[in-house]
């Protein structure tokens, strides 16, 4: 489990995140939600070391996070950062990659690498892409690449920061089945979100941020009754119990 | 798949094939021909009888091999040096000389000079510690203001114009320094010796070698830098570590041969057209085809209008520049999105 205590963070004097607790269990698939600037992805970067948190504490399976080595949480946990490059280079050799935390100098990717990297592929269903160049795939093709890497990685935690921005809407559904697909098979899923629908649809709870602190960590269920998300977006999000699924209420919103 | 995968590696395996013939076809042009042309059984003589005993075995020795050496180390670090450069800086308009870390390194051998050492350890030592301080300024420049690609060739298009300003006045100053001349600053061979060329040839081929056991490193590092810290990897020593080397190799060059420039741009890209971005082929593909491609360069320069010489860097960029824009034209899909 992912333990995040009283965690404060800040650049200079500005405090970004402050008294931030919320917990990532393996096999639940968790979203993070807010507006712009409130400090989503620096709590993904905290949670990976990236940063230096001022307050409180990380336990990533009962160890203090910031004991870990980088590699260390790379073996952990896997990171999507948002706004990937484009690398030169083809699919297979970019999920190989993956591996990459579980070498040491030289690092040069053995059989079993290589058999691990190929079955990511397969999972993602991206075997026959191998031999590709990733600059040639589309935006939702590079973002399967990308969480096949996180797959080879063999990590119990996959933390993704925006994985559906810049995705027409039938990739981000795709992208949000196999996130879910992932969490069922036994890691924990963190996701940064903004689209509210997908993100309550999906995941088994809902850690609403706003200017920098939890302002609740629920169920979707419990976090869209408690009306909140129409307090922090101006816009209120319904569930729709017969054919289960949220949606924005454009007329309340308006 | 599976025949795709074959045919790429054995595509591959022609690739260095083809390197390494060109390598040793060239070395052997440029040993072989010159003003004074000489033949395999002079050479063979001169190794039987010893190389003080005739004309041949001299200019082999003392001329030809050094000379021949040098071209190929030289062209191997400044097309990997360039190679390296680019994948850090994710930037591939980036090359040792664009970006001013040639000049850098070139201010510091002029400075080095002044102060009374010539060739030698020494003397690359200061051109890597210019080449470093170059490289660095223009890494951190970048990263700390968010520059752009195009900012940060700007900023070594302007870095090159005040190193190489302030190169020109010490020699106004200093006129005995000599070395900023227009053949070292178009770059050229003539005046290599075995003392310049010994220390200068190890370092290279210690750090092309310590870069190619790097190159799964390399390649993470162009995921960007969220990615790569995601992966496990320190990125800011990593980059330091790449920086220092490239700046080390690019040193080396211009501490042999004054400041040559093109090489570091034209060979990486011609061999990312051949054979991808992939760092572990790219390094070691950069070191065979630079290497040939100088010593070619090279030995054309003493031959086409022999026995006049004309500076190296004059040759490779009336061939370079047409043979650049005829694989950027020519180039295959696929890179085309970069």
């Amino acid at each position: 489990m992912i333990d995040v205590r009283n965690l404060g963070v800040g650049y200079g004097k500005t405090s970004v995140l402050c008294d931030v607790s919320l917990s990532l269990e393996k096999g639940k698939f968790v979203s993070i939600i807010g507006t712009n600037g409130t400090g989503k992805s620096t709590l993904l970067k905290a949670i990976l070391g990236m940063i230096e948190i001022n307050s409180g504490e990380i336990l990533v399976d009962g160890a203090k996070s910031a004991e870990l080595s980088r590699g260390e949480i790379a073996r952990k946990i896997a990171y999507l950062a948002q706004g990937k490059s484009v690398p030169d280079m083809t699919v297979g050799q970019m999920v190989l990659h993956g591996r990459f935390p579980h070498l040491s100098y030289p690092r040069r990717y053995s059989e079993n690498d290589r058999k691990i990297a190929a079955a990511a592929l397969e999972q993602t269903g991206l075997s026959e892409y191998k031999e590709t160049p990733l600059p040639s795939l589309s935006g939702g093709m590079r973002q399967n690449a990308y969480i096949a890497m996180s797959l080879a990685q063999q990590t119990d935690y996959v933390l993704l920061d925006e994985p559906t921005s810049y995705l027409d809407i039938t990739h981000q559904i795709r992208l949000m089945k196999t996130l879910r697909e992932l969490s069922d098979s036994g890691k924990g899923i963190a996701a940064v979100m903004h689209d509210l629908p997908l993100a309550f649809g999906f995941s088994d709870k809902i850690a609403v941020l706003n200017e920098g602190k939890i302002a609740l960590f629920d169920t979707p269920e419990n976090v869209c009754e408690s009306k909140i998300i129409g307090k922090i977006f101006g816009v209120e999000l319904k569930y729709n119990s017969t054919e289960k699924y949220y949606f924005y209420d454009m007329k309340a919103t308006l | 798949m599976k025949n795709s995968q074959k045919s790429s590696r054995g595509k591959t395996k022609i690739i260095f094939a083809v390197g390494f013939v060109l390598l040793a076809v060239s070395a052997v042009l440029g040993i072989t021909l010159g003003s004074t042309p000489l033949s395999f059984e002079e050479i063979k003589t001169a190794f039987i009888e010893g190389f003080d005993t005739t004309a041949g075995g001299k200019i082999f020795l003392y001329v030809r091999l050094p000379r021949t050496l040098a071209a190929i180390v030289c062209g191997g670090a400044l097309a990997v040096s360039g190679a390296v450069i680019q994948g850090v800086l994710a930037n591939k308009l980036a090359s040792p000389s664009i970006i001013g870390v040639n000049s850098g390194a070139g201010l510091a051998v002029t400075l080095c000079t002044a102060l009374g050492v010539y060739g030698g350890w020494k003397q690359s030592l200061f051109a890597f510690l210019g080449a470093f301080a170059v490289v660095m300024l223009i890494s951190v420049s970048a990263r700390k203001w968010g520059a752009s690609r195009g900012t940060v060739i700007l900023i070594g298009v302007a870095a090159n114009s005040l190193l190489g300003a302030i190169s020109d006045a010490i020699v106004t100053f200093f006129p005995e320094v000599g070395v900023m001349s227009n053949d070292f600053k178009i770059g050229e061979f003539s005046a290599v010796t075995y003392e310049k060329l010994l220390p200068a040839a190890i370092l290279i081929m210690v750090t092309i070698t310590l870069l190619i056991t790097l190159t799964n490193e390399l390649d993470v590092l162009t995921f960007g830098e969220d990615n790569a810290k995601g992966l496990g990897m320190n990125t800011a020593v990593m980059r330091t570590i790449f920086l220092l080397l490239s700046a080390m190799l690019a040193g080396c060059a211009v501490s042999l041969a004054g400041l040559v420039s093109f090489v570091g741009l034209i060979v990486p890209h011609a061999v990312r057209r051949i054979a991808g971005s992939k760092s572990s082929r790219l390094i070691p593909l950069c070191a065979l085809f630079g290497g040939a491609f100088v010593c070619l360069c090279d030995t054309a320069a003493r031959t086409f209008f022999a026995p006049y010489e004309i500076p190296v860097g004059i040759i490779m960029s009336v061939f370079g520049a047409p043979f650049f824009v005829f694989i950027l034209i020519k180039g295959k899909g696929g890179h085309s999105r970069d």
